[in-house]
């Protein structure tokens, strides 16, 4: 599968090996180290006398009698129900990813054929439009949706997520489109296609790379996000950071750190299935393909 | 493509934006050129769990009077935008005239919150998006030369800066840069210093969120990169082999040009992203040595008992001019090659 | 003096508030809004008992509760009909008139209440307190006494105690307060200030009157208190303070009153810490009388733009969160203002600090922008930045800013 032209002096490959070694270790440590510490009290993971109480568990040897204790991830899950934020993070995510890439690839697809300045000059909007801070926008829709009781129900913060993460789509995929060549949709228009079965038949089968991969990001965005969801979600309806930084307490009470560590290292258990499923996607090149065709 | 298809494909997308972005924004802007009413005051009795006295209170009655003849506010034009919060045009001819030397009117620019958080994020932004672009190129390389086997869980890994919650990704990059923490009594050995404090010293300060901006944002930049690297045709390198390009000059020659879309679209966001830094200030409790802009928006709108909805809405705007600014570069070469395509 | 009062009320003749089955409503929509912590969640698992029959309950509870409240009482039905709030988070409901008078509902609904747990604004009841707090001085008594110094009842006291510690090589930080630059910060500025006995603002008026030998004084007493703290003291905040103490690192501190119960029980700290671990009175300072504290309450209150019925149901569900059983049943989670409550161990800093005289948390309406300010502008002193009379100018100017634009100050 390899070309040719990919294989490289033996010194370059030690290089670039290293880099990546280094990255990954840079990477990962942090998580790591946040795997083992949800499984200590939070006087070890997060202590203030030594550091290396947290690989030994020192105090979670004397408060609960073992130097591991699940007591995080059952109070997250159990006492805390967790799980309901998991389901709430599940639908708002799926629906997000799903509209904004419907949205995202017809606007980005358009954009990239269009050839007119208009073009250009929407996609510059669309640009400024990302520059207004989120905070912002969501502190102007509180009153909107509190009058005409929308607040508080996903269906409204899907559509917010998906709107504010619309020109990130629309500027990623219309990249993507532009390095799909003209010819291959415009021929199939010669042969009497409309736009939109050129662009159902000819574009949807090459576009996947481009498309999972600013899917990843919409499902990034709509999964981490707190700006929007802590301001416009009704406690049933909390998905996962909210609830997650609920877990944190105030500035009067204490709250359950480790309950939030535990719930955090389970929310990225989907998250690397999903990279698992989708990286073969993403590295199948399909669009090189599509460029020789 | 013809207008009228071009509009129905666009016209979901566009819905979406004018509804939930154009018209805030447009709001918001409005807002920003008015300031509250102003207040009746009186003086009344209030008593509670702990005793009574006396206390000024507003005179909601008679405030409202005021409210309901003109319920925007009182129209301010651009002096919000010229106040001491942000452009503060009265204070900088004050320093202009009093300062002695130009340091001193450093100084007193940088005590102005508005110019203390440009100078913080204007830093930021310029120090974090070049790193953020080259380490991820790099790693997209690399990651491309690895054997089928490991790339899947090499991606998973090096997406993970990304995908942990910035909220608790902070939390616990910040118990680990503690003086009793991880990182911090390894840096405290290693420089043999023991009052070596990464939270207390502003440059240290800055450059642990530097650093921390570069990990967080890296992933982006690289699955990005990696996902164009898989879309270079593999004839052009061989041709390029051919040729006796050694790896390097296939990487420069040919591998990067193909890529130069993507680096525009990279930037763009980084630039962007990095000029509303946000997040590390209030994850590690960095407020007293760094502030951005977004972080004064934040500071005006949440977690305060008087929320300043028109300061707020005035740094947005300012934010959002100051994003067009800093693009205008790279939206001219853009324009140019969009240009250049059409004809 | 008002502590006495509510520390004698379990012996009181206790007045009828036994919960009855649907506390005896027909209908309406109970909708609640709150922070979020165990003390709240008591009270509003009590209201949700009045649920079924015709009457509903809901409930949001969540530390953005500040942020959304106004929006979400503005709009016309107001989506919650009661929100919990403080003495400072009271104010902007107050300001734009979203919450109703009580005294109807009191006088038919609230014979149960002590006259002090009544908060009135002009001699009109608008919230119904149940809880109090207020930072405090926790000591261990096993270092002071190594060190030989006996327990601090002034900040000079502290400073004194610290030096002592430092000296016999026991701890080089012994003493740390909540002084995370902003909303903290602010906070130990302004009951540091209390101490002085100062008006923070010109009587009558929204002028600042900060800038002057009090506000000076108090800014070198927070400079010369952190000089004894650790050097990221700036980035403290009651979960970073509360893990030194747990951990042994402190010897003296001033911290949240509610965070007591916490640092008293046997998780996350040694029986070593905890014996030793002492609450008392917050420190008066200067030669003054008042404890440099300030005394907070949470209360519910009652939304504006709703039926009198909903208003009504509303009232009567809050008082059976509220109730002696749920005192009862939650008596160590909270300092609660309501009858049947036994103080422990972990009140009595709060009992003594308000028996002192402390005074409570401005409800000016001004005051947000003055404690927004003082949170951004004085740590540069603290760093050693700039001066405290340049500190103090600029307070004053961020917050005239402030003020201008929310219609205080022309």
């Amino acid at each position: 599968m390899t070309p040719r032209s990919q294989r490289k002096s033996p010194l370059l490959a030690l290089l670039s090996f290293g880099f990546v070694a280094l990255w990954v270790l840079i990477a990962s440590v942090p998580f790591l180290w946040t795997l083992w510490g949800s499984f200590k009290v939070q006087g070890d993971f997060f202590s203030k006398a030594d550091w290396t109480n947290a690989l030994y568990g020192v105090r979670t040897l004397v408060e609960t009698g073992g130097t591991f204790t699940g007591n995080g991830y059952e109070g997250a899950w159990i006492e805390q129900e967790f799980w309901r934020a998991t389901l709430n993070t599940a639908i708002v995510v799926f629906f997000t990813v799903t509209i904004s890439l419907t949205l995202g690839t017809l606007g980005g697809y358009a954009l990239a054929r269009s050839g007119y300045r208009y073009a250009f000059w929407l996609l510059m909007i669309a640009l400024v439009f990302r520059a207004m801070p989120h905070i912002t926008l969501v502190s102007g829709y509180l009153l909107p949706f509190f009058q005409w009781n929308i607040w508080g129900h996903l269906s409204t913060t899907i559509i917010v997520l998906v709107a504010i993460n619309q020109p990130f789509t629309l500027w990623m995929l219309h990249s993507f489109f532009l390095n799909i060549p003209k010819d291959m949709d415009e021929s199939a228009m010669v042969d009497g296609c409309t736009r939109f079965q050129a662009f159902r038949h000819v574009i949807i089968p090459v576009m996947w790379p481009g498309v999972i991969t600013t899917g990843l990001f919409s499902f990034l965005l709509a999964y981490n996000d707190f700006a929007v969801t802590a301001m416009l979600l009704s406690q049933d309806n909390q998905t996962m950071v909210p609830k997650i930084a609920s877990f944190l307490g105030t500035t009067q009470v204490e709250g359950n750190v480790m309950y939030a560590v535990a719930a955090v290292v389970s929310a990225t258990a989907p998250l690397f299935v999903l990279v698992m499923v989708f990286q073969r996607q993403i590295v199948s090149g399909l669009t090189a393909g599509a460029v020789k065709g | 493509m013809p207008h009228k298809t071009f509009l129905w494909f666009i016209l979901p997308s566009l819905a979406a934006m004018v509804l939930f972005i154009a018209l805030p924004i447009f709001s918001v802007f409005v807002q920003s050129l008015y300031v509250e009413h102003d207040q009746v005051l009186i003086t009344t009795e209030n008593c509670g769990p702990f005793g009574c006295k006396q206390e000024t209170t507003v005179d909601v009655e008679a405030t409202q009077i005021l409210k309901d003849q003109a319920p925007l506010g009182k129209f301010n034009g651009f002096q919000t935008y010229s106040n001491r919060s942000h452009l503060a045009f009265a204070e900088l001819t004050q320093a202009w005239s009093t300062a002695t030397n130009a340091r001193d009117f450093f100084g007193q620019i940088l005590n102005l919150p508005f110019y203390k958080a440009l100078a913080f994020t204007l830093t930021y932004t310029f120090v974090v998006t070049p790193f953020v672009i080259v380490i991820g190129l790099g790693i997209a390389l690399g990651v491309n030369a690895l054997p089928a086997k490991i790339k899947g869980p090499t991606i998973f890994v090096s997406l993970l800066p990304m995908i942990v919650t910035p909220l608790i990704g902070s939390l616990i990059l910040f118990w680990m840069i503690d003086a009793q923490g991880i990182l911090g009594a390894t840096l405290q050995r290693l420089f043999n210093d023991n009052a070596l404090s990464l939270k207390a010293s502003p440059s240290l300060t800055w450059v642990m969120l530097f650093v921390y901006g570069v990990w967080h944002s890296a992933p982006f930049s690289f699955i990005v990169f990696y996902a164009g690297l898989q879309s270079v045709p593999s004839e052009t390198l061989e041709a390029a082999m051919i040729d006796g390009a050694s790896r390097w000059q296939r990487v420069r020659y040919v591998v990067i040009p193909y890529l130069t879309p993507l680096v525009t679209f990279i930037t763009l966001m980084q630039l962007m992203d990095n000029f509303r830094v946000f997040e590390p200030i209030v994850g590690f409790s960095a407020s007293a040595n760094a502030t951005s802009l977004s972080w004064i928006i934040f500071n005006d709108l949440r977690g305060q008992d008087s929320q300043l909805f028109g300061s707020a809405a005035a740094t947005s705007m300012l934010t959002i001019l100051g994003v067009a600014i800093l693009l205008t570069p790279v939206l001219i070469r853009t324009w140019r090659e969009f240009n250049s395509k059409t004809v | 003096m008002y502590f006495k009062r509510f520390a004698m009320a379990g012996t009181m003749a206790l007045m009828s508030t036994t919960a009855y089955a649907g506390c005896g409503l027909t209908s309406g929509s109970v909708r609640i809004l709150s922070n979020d912590f165990p003390a709240v969640h008591a009270v509003a698992e009590g209201a949700e008992a009045c649920a079924g029959d015709g009457v509903t309950v809901s409930k949001n509870q969540t530390a953005e509760h500040k942020d959304i409240q106004v929006a979400a009482l503005t709009s016309n039905p107001a989506q919650y009909t009661t929100a919990v709030v403080a003495n400072s988070s009271i104010v902007p409901l107050l300001s734009d008139g979203l919450i109703r008078p009580l005294d109807d509902l009191v006088a038919k609904h609230g014979q149960s209440l002590n006259k002090n747990q009544l908060v009135t604004i002009d001699g009109k009841v608008m919230a119904i307190a149940f809880m109090a707090n207020a930072q405090h001085l926790f000591y261990r008594s096993d270092i002071l006494e190594k060190a030989g110094v006996d327990v601090p009842t002034t900040y000079e006291d502290v400073i004194a105690a610290s030096k002592a510690i430092r000296a016999a090589g026991i701890m080089e930080y012994p003493f740390a307060l909540n002084t995370k630059s902003g909303w903290n910060l602010a906070e130990e500025f302004v009951n540091m200030y209390m101490g002085t006995g100062a008006p923070i603002f010109k009587a009558g008026t929204a002028e600042p009157s900060v800038n002057n030998e009090h506000g000076v004084a108090t800014l070198n007493m927070l400079k010369e208190l952190v000089a004894y703290s650790n050097p990221d003291y700036l980035t403290y905040d009651s979960n970073a303070t509360q893990a030194l103490w747990e951990s042994g690192e402190l010897a003296i501190a001033t911290m949240w009153g509610s965070r007591g119960g916490a640092m008293l029980d046997d998780e996350g700290s040694s029986a070593e810490v905890v014996s030793a671990t002492m609450l008392s009175g917050a420190p008066t300072w200067g030669g003054g009388s008042v404890p440099a504290s300030t005394l907070w309450w949470d209360g519910f209150t009652i939304a504006q733009n709703i039926s009198d019925e909903d208003a009504e149901a509303t009232f009567v569900a809050m008082m059976n969160g509220i109730s002696t059983d749920m005192v009862k049943a939650n008596n160590d989670k909270a300092v609660w203002l309501i009858n049947g409550y036994v103080p422990g161990k972990a009140a009595e800093g709060i009992a003594q600090t308000a028996n002192a005289g402390a005074v409570p948390y401005p409800m000016t309406p001004f005051m947000g922008a003055m404690h927004t300010a003082l949170g951004a502008e004085i740590s540069d002193f603290l760093q050693g930045k700039e001066s405290a009379e340049q500190a103090l100018m600029d307070v004053e100017a961020a917050y005239t800013t402030a003020a201008k634009e929310q219609g205080f100050l022309k």
